[in-house]
């Protein structure tokens, strides 16, 4: 099998000395990301990724996709240990994980959770080896409107899985693509949107975006709520381990449907958190013990994990194979490979083979370096939150300021981090997501020259968004779930009767 | 939530959602008018440079009223609270800090600003006394200095401290 001897062939990239080294420092440093509050994978990965300019883009993005693996390992930690998710995407591991803390089964639980989620990356890896060249070999043949349908897709995908308010998902990702208007038009390469400001010739960076929004914004948000961690105690021993692992196979049904919703809600730009409460929700459902749910069952720690760490995996298919992440931390990935000077998308695996079968077999090995480091490590980490918040918060701000900074060695970004991040407190406490202006402001250059020059080959007609099956299917599918909102309410609507007048 | 008798209200959610709105709203027509200006049509050769962005604004602008309207709706009813005084208060006691902070870092450097910001945070937050808030305010700033510009050769914004000291 050719993919099998590409693989190969990366696994002999990824295993140099240099690179395990990476491989580990990034899944310790992401551990302590996903353990503090306010650093979270994309604003974590947004702050180191100026220290990977320097290396050979191979190892940069093991080290960078690594932090990302001990992200998603470490938010289960704080949700189990202390019940404060670490992650937005750990929220659903603390409906059980706590209550076993607090039974004393912190130990359990969280073998549990570390296992699964190494379970779910595994098989979203294993997916990934395999599809990843078809989708690309598929996606060669693709021209602007079909590129443009592509990116509609995962923007509809927004409107459509969200929950909330519709207009404040499109009024998020608008924002987003008016940011990214501003500057040098890529096309004519007139000046837009700038209003006589040099300051914004170069337009906003997305990586400052990220680390306020994301960063500084959670702080404020911890900083209000008046945090103050009392934790139990983590025992993590081989005994434990492996009494876990021996009931784990029992929960096989829930493993792989959480793999399965992990995997498409990764793919299609869901993101992991809300797979993890999608998979938590349909555990309890189908589950023999499903009432006993949120008392400390084993199985609701499986669920949402497996699905998150599924879904964290294969948000990066789309970013690797089309150039559209799934996922804002996916996105800051992204906006590393073209710093690096590499065009992702179907040439990517025709041309950069060594780069892109590195980083798959960096993913496997990502993986099983994290689950060793944090099945080791866990009374380290916990420690970590232990540090009072007056420390720990002026601490972020400084390596968020750093972050911001050299991105583009401006200190005008220092400012627009902290106004982000005041946008990103407001936002997320009136219900606006932010990982659709995220994605907007990333993507938003390449949607527009995509849909451009669709209009150039049609002469401004729009039915060229629907001129053959490939590019109408998507088209279709993107409009539908544009109007899922509507559909839905819809269909509620029909299937209960209208209330009795009274 | 438990709230100290003191804590009330200092911003209603409706209040807040509508202003954020008109904001978001005034931001879209900011982009049609410069979208407008650019022209928004098609050129000689292909759609102009504000061809796309012109339909963003507007986007902007629609979205901003489907949030307005409803909430304008239920601005007597919805009594929920944005953020109390209290809550406001402690956002404002790491958010104005790190304000200073970014002057700070314009003037006289990130480094010195850095262990200025740490200490006098542990200082007045966290009542720690002058000895370990300095130590480690310092320790940050020094492990900054060497990991960036001694390390990784990333220079970051410096002041008249470390010109002094030679670099």
């Amino acid at each position: 099998m050719e993919e099998l001897n590409a693989l190969f062939q990366g696994f002999s990239v990824a295993l140099t000395p240099f690179n395990v080294g990476l491989m580990l420092l990034g899944v310790t440093l992401g551990v302590i990301i996903g353990v503090l509050p306010g650093l979270g994978g994309a604003n974590g990965v947004a702050i180191l990724l100026p220290l990977t300019f320097t290396m050979p883009p191979t190892s940069a993005i093991i080290m960078l996709s690594s932090i990302y693996w001990g992200a998603l390992f470490g938010g289960a930690i704080t949700s189990i240990l202390f019940n404060i998710p670490g992650e937005p995407w750990s929220v659903a591991t603390t409906f059980d994980g706590y209550p076993m803390a607090q039974q004393g089964r912190a130990g359990e639980a969280m073998t549990g959770a570390f296992t699964s989620s190494f379970v779910g990356a595994l098989v979203a890896v294993s997916l990934f080896t395999f599809i990843a060249p078809l989708i690309a070999s598929f996606a060669l043949q693709f021209g602007p409107p079909e590129f443009f349908s592509v990116y509609l897709l995962t923007f509809s995908s927004f409107v459509g899985t969200g929950k909330g308010n519709p207009f404040k998902i499109i009024a998020s990702m608008m924002v987003g693509f008016a940011l990214a208007a501003v500057g040098i038009d890529i096309v004519t390469g007139q000046l837009r949107l700038t209003f006589g400001f040099t300051e914004l010739l170069s337009g906003f960076n997305f990586l400052v975006a990220v680390i306020g929004l994301f960063g500084i914004g959670e702080i404020l948000l911890s900083m209000e709520e008046g945090l103050s961690f009392s934790g139990h105690g983590a025992g993590i021993n081989p005994r434990i381990v492996l009494q876990t692992w021996a009931k784990l196979p029992r929960y096989w049904a829930t493993s792989i449907r959480s793999c399965i919703i992990g995997v498409w809600m990764g793919i299609i730009p869901g993101g992991a958190t809300p797979a993890s409460f999608l998979s938590y929700g349909v555990a309890r459902k189908m589950s023999r013990d499903g009432a006993k749910f949120g008392s400390g069952q084993l199985e609701g720690v499986v669920a949402p994990e497996t699905a998150a760490h599924a879904a964290g995996t294969s948000a990066l298919l789309p970013m690797i194979m089309l150039g559209i992440p799934g996922s804002p931390t996916a996105a800051v990935l992204l906006g590393g490979l073209l710093i690096w000077g590499l065009q992702p998308g179907p040439l990517l695996f025709v041309e950069q083979k060594d780069f892109v079968w590195g980083l798959i077999a960096s993913m496997y090995l990502g993986n099983i370096a994290g689950l060793i480091v944090v099945m080791t490590a866990v009374p380290l980490f916990a420690a970590i939150l232990r540090i009072p918040f007056p420390i720990i918060a002026p601490v972020i701000v400084v390596i968020s300021a750093i972050g911001a900074y050299t991105v583009k060695n401006n200190i005008l970004d220092v400012w627009m981090m902290v106004v982000f991040g005041v946008i990103g407190y407001v936002f997320k406490k009136l219900g606006y997501p932010l990982a659709p202006m995220v994605l907007a402001l990333v993507l938003g250059d390449a949607a527009e020259s995509s849909f451009r020059q669709s209009m150039l080959i049609s002469q401004g007609d729009l039915r060229v968004f629907f001129s053959n099956w490939l590019v109408g299917g998507i088209t279709g599918l993107s409009l539908f779930m544009l109007l899922w909102p509507q559909i839905s309410a819809g269909l509620a609507r029909l299937r209960t009767p209208a209330p009795a007048p009274r | 939530m438990k709230q100290p008798p003191t804590d009330h209200a200092a911003a209603r959610t409706v209040v807040v959602e509508l202003v954020v709105a008109v904001i978001t709203f005034s931001f879209g027509a900011l982009v049609v008018y410069g979208s407008a200006q650019l022209g928004a049509s098609w050129g000689a050769d292909g759609p102009q440079s504000g061809y796309f962005p012109f339909y963003i604004g507007l986007l902007i602008c629609i979205s901003s009223a489907g949030i307005f309207v409803p909430a304008l709706l239920k601005l007597k009813s919805d009594r929920s609270v944005f953020v109390t005084t209290g809550q406001l208060k402690r956002v404002m006691v790491i958010l104005l800090p790190t304000t200073a902070y970014a002057v700070g870092v314009q003037w006289i450097g990130i480094y010195v600003s850095s262990a200025v910001f740490v200490a006098l945070f542990m200082k007045f937050l966290g009542k720690y006394s002058w000895l370990r808030s300095v130590v480690v305010g310092s320790t940050v700033s020094i492990s900054a200095f060497v990991l960036f510009e001694l390390w990784f050769k990333i220079p970051l914004p410096k002041g008249p401290f470390e010109r002094m000291i030679g670099y």
